[in-house]
């Protein structure tokens, strides 16, 4: 019996010839990513020498530029940690500032076949470079920069085959909020993401999907790296990589098949994307106060290329507070440079500086008891975006812009 | 391993959120676990006794990488049953010291105050009321070591391999005067 893609992965990186669902197994880290999170005084401890330091990546995303002394204590630390261990792969605020996830895939940090950690559940993003990228929490974390070994326990693996291309204005948003409206979550197993479909993904779109399996619980979500994927890291690293493709005969949970050109536009209910998504149609008319593109799922150029276009010309409708946060401070700079930011702001969004933020109500955009937000970002749980009063419905960046301009939510096929 | 104690029943898909709000993570350690599962059970905080068990269903603590075992651990409770813990959350219950098991059918075989009987060395839940006994599922023993050791940074310290703890501070000295 052959492996999937992940156990293959998990296999190369435990230096073993074979891995089964339900073993535990070491592996060797490959990439180990801190963020400014690490460093809360009361969860950070330093190694005494951070195992590999050509290893390991620094980046300030959570709360950049700081909003506060507490935060702008995290970045001290965090600094002092980068100029001990002569870390070079360092993401201060400044011109390469952005969200980790974003600048994981802007950097090729996250190498096929290999394993990447970082403490944040959405790290699961790395996968679309088929690479073993989980979130690990923060003692774990330390536990990686001290010694560069982790654990996995090997869970069994859905596969998921698409076919078709996802019409005009569609995201891979409305295609996860299918996925778990048809199966559910998916906890304790991988999913594999392949099939002919993938290859008319950009590699955008195969990331916004990875990231948010995080929301489905999967334990590791993957792509093959195919021709694409491999000479677009080719072009940012010079680090050897080797992928990982599942064996033939390798043995999976399920083997589900998409036709991506039959979805349409999906909206997520408040409170979580499990078994709560209606097409937007339906859910047209719903009131909301606030509207928000960013996150390291949908924070990318074509994100903000799609809500330039719907919203150019336009009004954002006054009741609607529009936030667009861009994935990257690098994705910001194209963005300005292509006519998409004045396209935002001429019709009304404010456009903030690159960072995690409203996504996890941690600046620019919290919400007040009462308030609703439709949101292209990654996570809709009560209390995510501020109050746990507050509702939060979640769509891809189209149906988002096109909900900002009406005050409602609202079919984005209606402004192409 | 071998604990009892007195408990409490939640739902499925206990998120992170519920269990740690954002605000909260800015708080000090201590200060976090007054604050667990305020949005869905106000006041429960406040009842658990040190000792106490969490019983749950599926996919216990799905969400964040954000601390939330420490802070379960924090009111008092020794124990996670649960249909199932997702992966993340179940390492942070490792690396913090917080015993957690999958047990299938644990839901249905316990009413809340019912006292369980842990055993994380045969992997075994028994309810002392009903007497019935489910198996749960097994982990290796370094896991069980990290666990019995109060989590992996204790071991870490045990083992030389981290820096003191310094009191948090501002910027580095500068080389230069300004």
């Amino acid at each position: 019996m052959g492996m999937t893609m992940i156990e293959k992965i998990l296999a190369r990186s435990a230096g073993v010839s074979k891995v089964s669902p339900g073993e535990v197994v070491t592996v060797d880290v490959e990439t180990a990513v801190v963020i400014d999170l690490n460093f809360l005084p009361h969860d950070w401890r330093e190694p005494k020498k951070v195992w590999s330091p050509d290893k390991c990546v620094v980046i300030f995303d959570h709360i950049a530029p700081a909003s506060d002394e507490r935060s702008a204590i995290l970045h001290t630390t965090g600094r002092d940690f980068v100029r001990n261990q002569k870390i070079k792969r360092f993401h201060d605020v400044g011109p390469d500032q952005g969200i980790a996830h974003q600048l994981v895939a802007d950097f090729g940090y996250a190498l096929p076949g290999t394993v990447l950690v970082c403490v944040d559940s959405h790290t699961c993003s790395g996968g679309a470079f088929n690479c073993a990228a989980r979130g690990i929490g923060g003692p774990e974390l330390i536990y990686v920069l001290a010694t560069g070994k982790t654990w996995f326990q090997v869970g069994t693996t859905v596969r998921y085959e698409f076919h078709g291309a996802l019409p005009p204005v569609l995201n891979s948003k409305d295609l996860i909020i299918h996925i778990a409206n048809v199966y559910g979550d998916h906890a304790t197993q991988n999913v594999e993401y392949a099939g002919p479909g993938v290859a008319n993904m950009s590699l955008n779109a195969r990331r916004t999907l990875s990231t948010m399996s995080a929301e489905i619980s999967a334990e590791f979500a993957t792509f093959e790296a195919d021709e694409l994927c491999q000479e677009y890291l080719r072009s940012r690293t010079d680090r050897p990589f080797e992928p990982q493709f599942p064996d033939p005969d390798a043995s999976y949970d399920d083997v589900r098949t998409i036709d991506l050109s039959a979805l349409e536009p999906l909206v997520a209910y408040p409170d979580t994307i499990v078994k709560n998504g209606r097409p937007v149609r339906e859910a047209a008319g719903e009131r909301v106060d606030q509207a928000f593109i960013g996150s390291c799922a949908n924070g990318t150029l074509d994100d903000l290329e799609v809500a330039a276009r719907i919203v150019k010309g336009r009004r954002v409708d006054s009741r609607v507070r529009f936030i667009v946060t861009p994935g990257s401070q690098a994705i910001y700079r194209e963005a300005l440079r292509r006519g998409y930011i004045a396209d935002l702001m001429e019709a009304g969004a404010v456009v903030t500086a690159s960072t995690c933020g409203a996504c996890a109500g941690l600046s620019a955009g919290a919400l007040a008891p009462g308030e609703r937000c439709i949101t292209a970002s990654t996570r809709n749980y009560k209390g995510r975006m501020g109050s746990q009063e507050a509702e939060i419905f979640l769509a891809s960046p189209a149906t988002v812009a096109a909900t900002a301009l009406r005050g409602t939510i609202t079919d984005p096929r209606e402004f192409i | 391993m071998k604990l009892k104690g007195k408990t409490w029943k939640f739902g499925n898909d206990i998120n992170t959120d519920l269990l740690l709000p954002v605000p909260v993570v800015f708080m000090p350690a201590e200060e976090q676990a007054k604050h667990v599962m305020e949005a869905n059970r106000p006041g429960w905080v406040q009842q658990v006794r040190p000792g106490d068990v969490i019983v749950a269903g599926r996919n216990f603590g799905m969400g964040s990488g954000r601390p939330a075992s420490r802070a379960v651990k924090g009111t008092g409770i020794v124990c996670v049953l649960a249909e199932s813990i997702n992966g993340l959350c179940f390492r942070n219950s490792v690396n913090f010291g917080l015993w957690a098991m999958e047990v299938p059918g644990v839901h249905a075989a316990f009413e809340e105050g019912d006292i369980a009987e842990v055993d994380f060395e045969a992997f075994t839940v028994r309810n002392a009321r009903s007497k019935k006994v489910l198996k749960g599922r097994p982990f290796p023993q370094n896991l069980r070591d990290i666990l019995a050791a109060g989590g992996i940074i204790p071991m870490l310290d045990a083992q030389g391999l981290l820096l003191p703890k310094l009191p948090p501070r501002g910027a580095a000295p500068r080389a230069t005067g300004r």
